[in-house]
């Protein structure tokens, strides 16, 4: 048992540096620290700008704050879950490693979950640069003595915990999939910003969708947070209004359980699959 | 069980099914390996010769636990590579040649260092094997270079370091030297044989389908075909089995419509195999004895083919090939590239 947390604990260790130099040597540190700021004010700022013409730039309606750190902290999905699942693509495709990592004494899982950490640290460099931005220069509402802190940080550390568990679930799919890989974090990313209430709550959506997006964990974690940060101003819609803090965290402390299992079994499957396909080493030179 | 064996197969096959990417119904198979049973006693270099789309790659990659079989089974170090594939990989490696693999944002030193760590090896202790393998590859200068910056041969040994740095019980060295230039693959060859010096309990199971670097480097040869071993034995025992016959090569002028069937209804004649050259051509002949050259030469001398130069030479693993196959392992190679799916 002990060793097998050490090989756990190693892959993950390893994997983790490894990740940070593929993201932080791929260009000097000058360009690499401009566009780590510039990347997400802009998009970012794309949707201020959409916001600003469609409500005639109400800014201290409490939709604004709503909106903007939805959007804000919905960018631990892209790095999170996204940074997870794009190892395998990377490993295999770009540095046609992953056979090798693959016969190594690893545990890949593990590996992968390193590999999203170094994705995890620029994803937060980029949330804290957003949510500066919003609180200096849009007067998105931001008291510290007010913040929930305990809260904060339980939401975030179980948040991105469901994260990594939502990215091994789609790292194992990558594992089977060759042709058009690279959509499937995009397509899986996009359809949860409509379906989690990143933007909108989900009264907005059809009442067939609803449901959806109340089985997203995503859902609550998003709530939790704005909770956190904002009071009761978060309150001000009703979508989640039923459920009191501790119910929202044991819910999704719930589901990160329930897709940590799902990864696992999705791994189990996916492997098993890709060893009898002959897929592992497969590549497709796009 | 037997403990004396590095890799054991058994009636080992794998078959893949290839779906039709524009009607999802219709599927293909490609039978990639056939009843393959091997022994490999630990401390063996052990070659599997045979052309492009043989079976070689897919045979290490069921051993290397990447691909499952879909009949029969195979271990290695004792662990069957379907049902204990954790127990095999800390005793594995290997090396694929042809490729560019490797990060190339780390140094020579970082992607070593950091594959010897998943390995589990001490930091220091990797440090030390790093220093030394790439001074005996003759690679110790780059060790802080870049690995995008280094060329496709340098890259190639990098990755080889990287195959023997963890002092692996058994390695697979898939096509090691292909796409290196003579040179390289001259120190790659000398690199492998001194490691095994040093390490006799080591083996390797070396695929090429380069005749000399069969010859020069395995204790035993398996030779493959279309997925089926044909001959398993040493160089020498292999190429013995044509010792009893007399092998020609004959320079030839244009050979004015001479093919290798009219050589071959020639009494005594066993096989002939003309290869058109620049300007002339080149007679392989394998013959009963040598008595049956002079009724060649007068065939040659109806037809106003003129000998440029004859030589009899010793049979070669390449010989050994035609002999099994009934052509040389270039035209095997061509005709496997026009049945790739």
């Amino acid at each position: 048992m002990r060793r097998q947390w050490d090989t756990v604990w190693r892959s993950f260790r390893i994997a983790t540096w490894l990740g940070w130099q593929i993201e932080s040597n791929w260009t000097d540190p000058f360009l690499f620290a401009v566009y780590s700021m510039i990347k997400p004010l802009a998009s970012a700022a794309i949707l201020v700008v959409m916001y600003g013409v469609i409500t005639n730039a109400r800014f201290e309606n409490p939709v604004f704050p709503y909106i903007y750190i939805g959007n804000a902290f919905y960018m631990y999905v892209g790095s999170v879950m996204v940074g997870v699942s794009w190892a395998v693509i990377d490993d295999r495709e770009h540095y046609r490693t992953l056979k090798y990592l693959y016969i190594a004494p690893i545990r890949i899982p593990a590996y992968w979950l390193g590999r999203g950490i170094a994705r995890f640290l620029t994803g937060s460099f980029a949330v804290l640069i957003t949510m500066a931005a919003g609180v200096l220069f849009l007067r998105v509402p931001f008291h510290p003595a007010e913040v929930d802190w305990p809260l904060f940080l339980a939401s975030l550390v179980l948040g991105v915990a469901m994260l990594a568990m939502m990215g091994l679930v789609l790292a194992s799919i990558s594992l089977m999939i060759a042709h058009h890989f690279f959509l499937i974090g995009e397509a899986v990313a996009g359809a949860l910003y409509l379906l989690s209430g990143a933007i909108f709550p989900l009264e907005v959506l059809p009442p067939w969708l609803r449901p959806l997006g109340f089985a997203m964990p995503i859902t609550y974690w998003l709530e939790l947070i704005r909770r956190a940060l904002l009071g009761d101003a978060a309150r001000a819609f009703p979508t989640l209004a039923a459920f009191s803090n501790g119910q929202l965290l044991g819910i999704l402390g719930g589901l990160t359980v329930l897709f940590g299992l799902i990864a696992l079994f999705a791994f189990r499957w996916c492997d098993y699959q890709a060893r009898e396909r002959g897929l592992i080493d497969m590549t497709t030179n796009y | 069980m037997n403990t004396d064996l590095a890799i054991e197969t058994h009636n080992l096959g794998r078959i893949y099914t290839i779906r039709n990417r524009r009607e999802r119904r219709v599927r293909r198979e490609i039978v990639a390996l056939q009843d393959v049973n091997l022994q490999i006693p630990r401390g063996e270099l052990f070659g599997l010769l045979g052309p492009n789309g043989a079976g070689k790659t897919t045979l290490i990659k069921i051993l290397t636990t990447l691909l499952a079989p879909t009949s029969g089974w195979a271990r290695v170090a004792g662990y069957d590579v379907v049902r204990e594939p954790q127990k095999i990989r800390p005793r594995i490696n290997m090396v694929s040649g042809g490729e560019s693999s490797g990060y190339g944002l780390l140094t020579v030193r970082e992607n070593l260092w950091m594959f010897a760590q998943f390995y589990g090896l001490p930091s220091r202790e990797a440090n030390r094997r790093i220093e030394e393998l790439l001074r005996r590859i003759g690679l110790e200068d780059r060790i802080h270079t870049k690995s995008s910056d280094l060329s496709t041969g340098l890259r190639q040994k990098m990755n080889i370091v990287r195959g023997f740095l963890t002092d692996p019980e058994i390695l697979f060295l898939d096509e090691p030297t292909l796409g290196l230039d003579v040179n390289a693959a001259r120190d790659v060859r000398r690199f492998v044989r001194e490691w095994l010096d040093v390490h006799p309990d080591r083996t390797v199971l070396l695929t090429t389908h380069y005749m000399v670097e069969a010859d020069e480097l395995c204790d035993r040869v398996a030779i493959i075909n279309q997925g089926q071993v044909l001959a398993c034995d040493s160089p020498e025992n292999l190429k013995r089995r044509l010792e009893r016959d007399a092998l020609f090569e004959i320079e030839i002028t244009s050979p004015n419509g001479l093919t290798g069937a009219i050589l071959e209804a020639i009494p005594g004649v066993r096989r002939a195999l003309l290869t058109e050259t620049n300007g002339g051509a080149r007679l392989d002949l394998t013959l009963v004895a040598d008595s049956a050259l002079p009724d060649v030469i007068s065939v040659l001398t109806e037809r106003s083919v003129r000998v440029r130069h004859l030589t009899k030479r010793e049979p070669t693993l390449e010989d050994v090939f035609v002999e099994l196959v009934g052509k040389p392992m270039a035209e095997a190679e061509k005709r496997e590239d026009e049945d790739e799916p």
